[in-house]
């Protein structure tokens, strides 16, 4: 059902715009216990590859002004647990379509995941993560050339019927030039961003905090950068985007709409508080009315 | 897991560095020692994991030595200032064990969820033995507590100036202690240093750098023997024969 609050995106409705972001909300379950999961408009699951991985070691957190560091590095049972256990489990609890989070390291890898992903029913778009800044040999390495971002998103369309979503990485001097590679090779649309490569250091104990030396920043701090990124990418691609980074509020929600999101992911901020995701839904109708907006899909990209 | 508003009841100083915090309000969520709460603290981004040292129907008691930004904010905090908890934060130990004689060990503030412990395992007409650790004599604190509750409390320093000198393994093997079950919680080396020594089985507290505190971010995952396991969700409490050292 339309409503003031509900969102076309690549032909399904979401209820409203608001989705969990891969990897900080696990693949669901955990959160099903907190609150109904279906006021959400969608559900990113976490980063998915083809075999099974522990991740990086400890530690793999550490925190900044208005932010957190992670050097999680993918830890995710692999592909066939995914369909196997945890969308089972997740449809349990979640009755609409997912957003199945795919990460690999080598476009090999990216097309069987995605090839796999592609059959569940579940599924409603496939996010191709090509910026995990916390992996060797993969991930980020494919969101920083146009060319290798391209490549991977030619091999996923390739095998896939589903709409593909590219997860950007912002840790680019040109974020356009990627985002128009991943168009150009047939991509429906593009998340962005991923986080940012940071660092801290334990100064007491002159090492770094994080075992990996540095992670992804995100967070409340990465917000404004978000944000110009996705109106850059905005006024140089025709796909949809889904906006990421650093969104806690309603009012960045819409923010990040007006800069040309069509849908916003919520991450670091579930982290710290677990009902982030619906206090923003619950807050959004009021922040409208505030505002003067009749309808979310009227604000998308208002901001030339 | 429930995210509650507590207040402060009391807020003090036990030795220098180390305090003790209780909080009342709707503590419910708190099911088993050795479960933990997650603290959201003003301009700090993450919140703040504590272990429970004690906790009754209305009421629950931190332990917190004061190491950074987040613990110096508390320990300023009085009486009466409201504090926003998840609470009922993973698996505490597991009390329902056949084995009679137990031993409670832990190192400097370890030593906090093995309160609690003592407590229980003690109405479970269990003979409770604690065995603390601590840098100094300085730093020794709630051992009379302890006493109260146990049979037998022992201490040890690193450095001698109280009790066995050296580290809860030397404790052990200098008062010949025997036991059937251990219970531990302190630094990693403590804890590789207990699995790896003690032929009793038991089970470890352990400490991580956590990103949510309730399981969905992976950032304190260990492997173990069966699998990869969240410190904060499936721990912090392991059977010694699940850690890999």
């Amino acid at each position: 059902m339309v409503t003031k609050l509900s969102v076309n995106l690549c032909g399904i409705l979401l209820d409203n715009p608001v989705i969990p972001a891969s990897g900080t909300f696990g693949f669901g379950m955990e959160m099903a216990d907190i609150y109904n999961l279906d006021i959400l408009g969608s559900i990113s699951i976490k980063g998915t590859t083809r075999e099974a991985r522990y991740g990086n070691p400890l530690p793999r957190i550490a925190e900044g002004e208005r932010g957190i560091l992670n050097s999680v590095g993918l830890q995710n049972p692999g592909i066939h647990s995914v369909i196997a256990d945890e969308l089972p489990r997740l449809k349990q609890v979640f009755h609409k379509p997912v957003i199945a989070n795919i990460s690999g390291f080598s476009i090999d890898d990216y097309a069987y995941s995605c090839e796999k992903i592609n059959d569940q029913e579940q599924v409603g778009i496939i996010e191709v993560n090509i910026s995990c800044p916390n992996v060797h040999n993969g991930g980020m390495a494919f969101g920083t050339s146009p060319k290798m971002a391209a490549k991977v998103t030619q091999a996923v369309k390739h095998v896939t019927t589903k709409p593909v979503f590219i997860k950007l990485s912002p840790n680019v001097t040109d974020i356009t030039s990627i985002a128009k590679a991943c168009e150009e090779a047939g991509a429906d649309g593009l998340t962005l961003v991923n986080t940012f490569l940071g660092m801290r250091i334990d100064i007491q104990r002159r090492q770094p905090i994080l075992a990996q030396k540095v992670g992804g920043y995100s967070g409340p701090a990465i917000f404004p950068i978000a944000l110009r990124m996705v109106y850059q990418v905005a006024q140089t691609c025709h796909i949809p985007i889904i906006g990421c980074g650093g969104v806690a509020t309603a009012e960045d929600v819409i923010e990040m709409m007006m800069a040309g999101a069509t849908a916003v992911q919520v991450g670091a901020e579930n982290l710290r508080n677990p009902f982030a995701c619906k206090e923003i839904i619950e807050t959004l109708p009021q922040v409208m009315e505030r505002l003067k907006i009749d309808s979310l899909e009227s604000i998308i990209g208002i901001i030339k | 897991m429930k995210q509650v508003t507590l207040h402060i009841a009391t807020n003090t100083q036990l030795i220098q560095g180390i305090y003790e915090m209780k909080l009342e309000g709707d503590v419910g969520d708190t099911l088993r020692p050795g479960q933990f709460v997650n603290i959201a603290l003003d301009n700090l981004y993450l919140r703040r994991p504590f272990s429970i040292s004690d906790y009754d129907t209305t009421s629950m008691t931190l332990l917190y030595k004061v190491v950074g930004k987040g613990t110096r904010q508390m320990s300023s905090m009085h009486k009466g200032q409201k504090i926003s908890i998840l609470n009922g934060l993973g698996n505490g130990f597991n009390t329902n064990i056949h084995h009679s004689h137990v031993l409670l060990a832990g190192g400097g503030i370890g030593i906090a969820p093995l309160y609690k412990l003592a407590k229980e395992l003690k109405t479970a007409g269990k003979k409770v033995s604690v065995a603390l650790c601590f840098n100094t004599a300085k730093e020794i604190f709630y051992v009379e507590r302890f006493k109260e509750l146990s049979t037998n409390t022992y201490i040890a320093t690193v450095d001698g100036s109280e009790g066995c000198k050296g580290f809860i393994t030397n404790l052990i093997q200098q008062y010949k202690l025997t036991f059937d079950y251990y219970y531990a919680c302190g630094p990693m080396p403590m804890l590789k240093s207990m699995c790896q020594n003690i032929e009793a089985p038991g089970e470890v507290s352990l400490e991580a750098r956590m990103g949510c505190g309730f399981g969905i971010c992976m950032g304190c995952s260990i492997p173990t023997t069966s699998g990869n396991k969240r410190v904060c969700k499936e721990g912090p409490v392991f059977g010694k024969e699940e850690l890999i050292w």
